[in-house]
């Protein structure tokens, strides 16, 4: 009898455990540690509305490209992306304001990893996408190659960027900054990245809020899609690194 | 069916199964190498149309001797110590003289891992082809390590200690000329046998396979092929895929390169993102080639971000 209460209690903590999280589609052996270091209690469920387009294998673990679409989501408020077996496994967030819920970046990667994407809708559930990306590794404990050429202090926080129209009307806008994005993991090479990054229209609008951790590329580009319809003039970007040194650029339009 | 008949129809089943290169053997790791003569005193060594792989063991690369009155002369020593091993037996199956040089035509893994299974001062390159073994071999060679595991063996870098020059050079009682080119890598070497008319294009040329780009300059690479192009060859030896007895390989190789960097430009140009460049289709014509997808992935890693750079700072790259 006690044996099969013991069963039971088994049977009971397990599917408990089941109904808290659902089967990770990526089968990582990490996401238990991902769902409880980036969502505790909230409600988390993945959704194939939460797009995450990666290389199946990179070429070069130093610049991995990703592209996060969330924009099939109703009222997206924040996104947070990260990858289950990095040192650091935060790789940025975002929060569309009147922009697309999109982005498209470059990440350091580690080791073959999933990389995923969560998004919180109004009503505080996340939503859950990701991919698998093999790689050989070691992109975060490498230094960058700025720490180890002069270019990058003439030319910190430099913004160079351009705009194109899009079939739907809006814009999208691309832009690369100069910036050495160290981990803090490469020997004798201090941490050093840019943490945020603010995109208004000429109304003073907010269109998207970035917060790139340092996984984020060395001289990171991003690609970032605008709705039809936004006040003319320019763009303005404001933003900052983990030193307090300012970025500010002006997007003519 | 006379003895004569007989005879030409062995020869002919025996050329037939030699051009196929044969499947390596993973459990005895034996590369199964077979050269295949392509005239007199002139073999070839066809890797098959595949990545590296533990079942490939890294061969994925054309090498080739050639056989003078006093020497051999070796065209690349291929990915691995049992490779070049492998090599130096199979050309003593053939004859009795001795290897007196072992050129490297340029310094990626696959054409000068095998370098060690030679005497250290038959190994000849192009110094820049040298300089590029002493930097970068020994990341090549851990990463062959974990591409083909255990048929990497003991291998270790042995760098080129002949530097050559190009023009004419006699070796082993043979004429060859040697054209120092560049834009598949810093520094390309063809081999011209003149007796011949065989043309070693290295990875130059690729035939009926993507050609690889990680250290490509696309227009110093066309730039190269009209060079090759104005030879007066016969048969053409590519580094990846079958040989050709006339300039097809070539043509392939330029119209491939002419696509990719068409390709590549009108992205950057249309501002689209990494993600949406890997995913646009190839051509029908490339997509049916060996590893087509995989090298297409691999030069977008490696050439987009220099023009996408450009784009963004409205420069013109070329």
């Amino acid at each position: 009898m006690r044996f099969a209460t013991t069963i039971a209690a088994l049977w009971l903590l397990g599917s408990t455990a089941w109904a808290q999280s659902p089967e990770d589609p990526l089968a990582s052996s990490r996401w238990e540690d991902m769902r409880r270091v980036f969502f505790a209690d909230a409600t988390v469920v993945f959704d194939e509305r939460v797009r995450v387009s990666a290389p199946a294998t990179a070429e070069n673990p130093l610049d991995v490209p990703v592209l996060v679409d969330a924009s099939r989501l109703r009222g997206v408020e924040e996104v947070v992306v990260f990858a289950d077996f990095n040192p650091i496994l935060k790789v940025l967030d975002f929060r569309p304001g009147a922009a697309r819920a999109s982005l498209g970046f470059r990440l350091k990667l580690q080791q073959s990893s999933p990389v995923r994407a969560a998004a919180r809708t109004a009503d505080g559930r996340w939503h859950v996408g990701g991919t698998w990306v093999n790689t050989t590794g070691g992109g975060c404990t490498l230094p960058s190659t700025g720490s180890a050429s002069p270019e990058w202090q003439e030319r910190l926080n430099e913004v160079s960027a351009r705009l194109w129209p899009r079939i739907d009307g809006g814009e999208r806008l691309r832009l690369r900054i100069i910036h050495p994005m160290d981990t803090g993991l490469a020997d004798g090479v201090p941490v050093f990245h840019i943490e945020r990054l603010s995109l208004q229209g000429a109304d003073g609008r907010t269109l998207i809020d970035i917060h790139p951790a340092e996984p984020v590329a060395e001289n990171p580009v991003f690609t970032i899609d605008l709705p039809p319809g936004l006040a003319p003039g320019a763009l303005a970007l404001h933003g900052r690194d983990n030193n307090g040194n300012r970025i500010a650029a002006e997007v003519a339009r | 069916m006379s003895a004569r008949r007989l005879c030409l129809a062995l020869l002919g089943a025996l050329c037939l199964a030699a051009a196929a290169p044969l499947r390596a053997d993973p459990a005895l790791f034996d590369y199964r190498l077979t050269p295949r003569a392509l005239a007199e005193g002139v073999y070839v060594l066809t890797g098959l149309q595949q990545d590296f792989s533990t079942r490939n063991g890294g061969n994925i690369v054309n090498t080739g001797f050639i056989v003078g009155d006093s020497g051999v002369v070796v065209i690349d020593s291929g990915p691995s110590l049992r490779y070049g091993r492998q090599l130096r037996a199979a050309i003593a199956r053939v004859t009795a003289l001795p290897v007196v040089l072992v050129i490297n035509t340029h310094h990626h893994p696959d054409h000068f891992l095998g370098n060690q299974a030679f005497p250290p001062a038959t190994l000849a390159a192009l110094p820049a082809t040298r300089e590029g073994i002493v930097r970068e071999g020994e990341d090549f060679n851990t990463n062959m390590y974990r591409l083909a595991g255990d048929w990497m063996r003991d291998t270790a870098v042995s760098p080129p200690t002949v530097a050559l020059a190009p023009g004419r050079l006699q070796a082993g009682g043979r004429e060859l000329e040697l054209f120092a080119l560049d834009g598949h890598t810093g520094a390309d070497l063809a081999v011209l046998d003149r007796a011949s008319g065989t043309l070693f294009a290295g990875d130059l040329v690729f035939h009926a396979r993507s050609p690889t780009t990680p250290h490509a300059v696309i227009a110093r690479w066309l730039a190269s092929l009209d060079v090759l192009a104005a030879l007066p060859f016969t048969t053409l030896v590519p580094g990846h895929g079958p040989v050709a007895q006339d300039d097809t390989p070539l043509r392939q190789t330029r119209d491939y390169l002419h696509w990719l960097d068409g390709q590549l430009r009108s992205a950057a140009a249309a501002g689209l993102d990494m993600t949406e460049v890997l995913a646009l289709p190839l051509p029908r014509l490339y997509a049916r080639w060996a590893v087509a997808q995989e090298e297409y992935a691999r030069s977008v890693a490696h050439l987009y971000p220099a023009l996408e750079r450009a784009t963004l700072e409205h420069r013109d790259e070329r």
